[in-house]
């Protein structure tokens, strides 16, 4: 195995297929059947190999709907082992109703342990953020994909946009990119910005913000990624070039927040949510990771815990 | 702060679960059971198994009781359920002449082998409400299908085999044979491959026979209202069982494991002059339960896409088959319901900075 790549991924403990759901009776440890597991494992083995490329696989339907995670949440359930920690995030936040959700499922067929700290867990599920806090190489970043296809913004045949990949064209891209800047004298791309990686495949980073695509590049930990509906899985494994496509004269460049910090803990340097008051509609800003939010608040030895409403509307 | 987001956790979802039961079971009147949904609202029940892709009447009249009603939720809880079953095998090949036919029309021909056979169908009665079934008597209903039973002769047994329509028109040599697009060794099985295109025949059948009749038939209206060039024919219209042959893996014999309710269609169409002698060509449909309007609906889309270059959105085999499937759909149309608060950041950045006109305010990639 190479040096790098978790070697729990490849290693399931030797009570793998004896361990009974807590939920018992009739669903299997960790919901799909085995076959399943292994397919996909296979397949994500296939795109680690390959990092970039997108994978075809047999996508099972979940229990979420098509949208909403299924194709991380199928890597998650055939990569997770009853000794793994599982933190599911959505736009950054734990507590947010679908990671919730996948968190509850996930624990009612595994039995695994839940956290919210991204240090302390083995196997992170997350929907357009990646953690404030670097990865180490024991850990797994899992993406929830839209849309694996960074070509379907210049051409919605799948048959064309794999010719693409094959012959390494990604000219068309290039085009409206420059285009972009000619009309508008910006790049217009705002999430889901188009990155070259390992200087061969161009991949979907999902949506995650411009501002993550840095953490991508040469990272520490797996990052895997998995669209249910489009059936795609592909891989960014460890120290792998990821560069987000940028001319020599035209740099590519992040969300700007103009210095601007976190009204809750005061860090400055991470990707701020704009929080705008019912009352004064006096706009105020937020970290977007509340996990690492709410780390920086206890470590600094900030005071109470700012009044926030919960429940949905 | 009045800061209110789509969070709150566990205990709102929770709290959401317990508002929708009481939706669905607070009222006065009594509680359904799959069974009244089985046997009363089989269309219903058959369209869910059809698009949940799984033929069990009982599971698809408790989805349908479960998901209140909503035919892509009840489809959606079906197909999720299926997942977890094992692959056991495949069937042998069925041929659909030996049906247990209920109902058999032809649009072709008059006269058809074997007669035409009405069956149970709506299409010549008159859409008008029916206000005496508000205060149906259970009764009075029993004694009248009691009294129904009683006066029917009961006609010569039935065919064991109703020759196919189409066969006249192939052994005349008027129908072309279908190329199997695409490499179609064996059997593709959608549920384990990804499609890619071209994709072969048999994948194409099977998107289809899972595909959500709503979709399935905007698709094929197109077609047939302008924009295509298939002017089909109902060449046969069955509805009927077909029975399950099964290979034992023991004893290598077949064997009849079961019987399925399907409705199958045949469209004939007319060749493009273009495309050499004109012959006709052939459309196949079929689905899981009573469902005509689909099984209609996929003929002509299996034969729309049957041509050369696509001219309309329902010719291009892409484009029909990876639209059609309602769980995808449904579920990728209402994850717009989600958060995008990042998402949504990263576009306003874009904007206020377009619009500040400068592009030399943000901040270089670190």
């Amino acid at each position: 195995m190479t040096p790098g790549l978790p070697s729990r991924a490849g290693t399931p403990p030797a009570d793998w297929r004896d361990t009974r759901p807590p939920a018992g009776g009739r669903y299997s440890y960790a919901f799909l059947d085995e076959g399943a597991k292994r397919e996909i494992r296979r397949r994500i083995l296939k795109a680690a190999a390959i990092p970039g490329c997108q994978v075809p696989f047999g996508s099972r339907e979940m229990p979420i709907a098509r949208g909403w995670g299924t194709g991380g949440l199928q890597l998650t359930l055939s990569l997770i082992g009853p000794e793994d920690v599982l933190k599911v995030i959505d736009q950054g936040a734990d507590d947010s109703v679908n990671a919730v959700n996948i968190k509850k499922f996930v624990t009612r067929v595994t039995g695994v342990a839940v956290t919210t700290d991204t240090a302390a867990a083995t196997m992170i599920q997350t929907r357009h953020r990646i953690p404030e806090e670097p990865l180490q190489p024991h850990q797994i970043l899992i993406f929830q994909v839209p849309i694996p296809e960074p070509l379907r913004l210049v051409e919605p045949s799948e048959r064309e946009t794999r010719r693409m990949h094959a012959e390494a064209d990604y000219s068309r891209m290039w085009l409206y990119l420059y285009e972009d800047i000619v009309k508008f004298n910006e790049i217009t791309v705002g999430a889901r910005y188009p990155v070259l990686v390992n200087c061969r495949h161009l991949m979907d980073p999902s949506p995650i913000p411009r501002w993550d695509l840095a953490k991508l590049h040469q990272g520490e930990a797996l990052f895997l990624f998995c669209a249910g509906r489009e059936k795609r899985i592909y891989a960014v494994p460890p120290h792998t070039e990821v560069q987000p496509l940028s001319f020599e004269d035209f740099a590519f460049r992040v969300e700007a927040f103009a210095g601007r910090r976190c009204a809750r803990c005061g860090s400055g340097g991470t990707y701020l949510d704009e929080v705008i008051d019912d009352a004064t509609g006096r706009r105020t800003y937020a970290c977007s990771d509340t996990a690492f939010c709410e780390k920086a608040r206890r470590s600094c030895g900030a005071a109470e815990d700012p009044p926030t409403r919960e429940g949905i509307a | 702060m009045g800061y209110v987001a789509v969070r709150g956790g566990a205990a709102a979802i929770e709290n959401s679960e317990k508002f929708s039961l009481v939706r669905r079971a607070g009222g006065a009147s009594g509680l359904l059971t799959p069974e009244q949904i089985r046997e009363q609202l089989y269309f219903a029940v058959d369209r869910v198994m059809g698009e949940g892709s799984l033929y069990a009447p009982d599971l698809a009249a408790l989805a349908f009781k479960q998901a209140a009603g909503d035919s892509f939720e009840a489809a959606f809880i079906l197909r999720s359920y299926r997942t977890t079953l094992p692959r056991i095998g495949y069937s042998e090949p069925v041929a659909p002449d030996g049906m247990r036919v209920i109902r058999r029309i032809s649009a072709a021909f008059k006269d058809i082998p074997g007669g035409q056979i009405l069956g149970p169908t709506p299409d010549y009665t008159l859409r008008l409400l029916d206000f005496e079934l508000q205060e149906e008597s259970a009764a009075r209903t029993r004694q009248q299908i009691r009294q129904l039973l009683r006066e029917t002769n009961r006609l010569d047994p039935l065919p064991e085999r109703f020759p196919k329509v189409v066969e006249l028109l192939r052994r005349e040599g008027l129908l072309v044979r279908r190329h199997a697009s695409g490499k179609d060794r064996g059997l593709t099985d959608i549920t384990r491959q990804a499609l890619s295109f071209p994709a072969p025949r048999s994948a194409q059948l099977q998107s289809l026979a899972r595909g959500e009749t709503g979709g399935m038939l905007a698709l094929a209206y197109s077609n047939m209202r302008g924009y295509g060039s298939v002017h089909p024919v109902i060449g046969e219209l069955r509805v009927g069982f077909l029975s399950v042959p099964f290979r034992n893996p023991r004893s290598g014999s077949v064997e009849c494991i079961g019987e399925v309710l399907v409705t199958e269609a045949e469209v004939i169409a007319r060749l493009a002059e273009a495309e050499g002698p004109a012959r006709f060509s052939l459309g196949y449909g079929l689905c899981f339960g009573h469902n005509e309007t689909k099984a209609i609906a996929m003929a002509v889309l299996d034969r729309a896409m049957s041509g050369g270059e696509p001219a309309a959105p329902s010719e291009d085999q892409e484009f029909v088959l990876t639209h059609v499937d309602g769980i995808e759909s449904m579920g990728f149309c209402n994850h717009y319901k989600l958060p995008h608060y990042v998402t949504f950041q990263s576009e306003l950045d874009r904007l206020r900075r377009i619009q500040a006109g400068s592009g030399l305010t943000g901040e270089e990639n670190p």
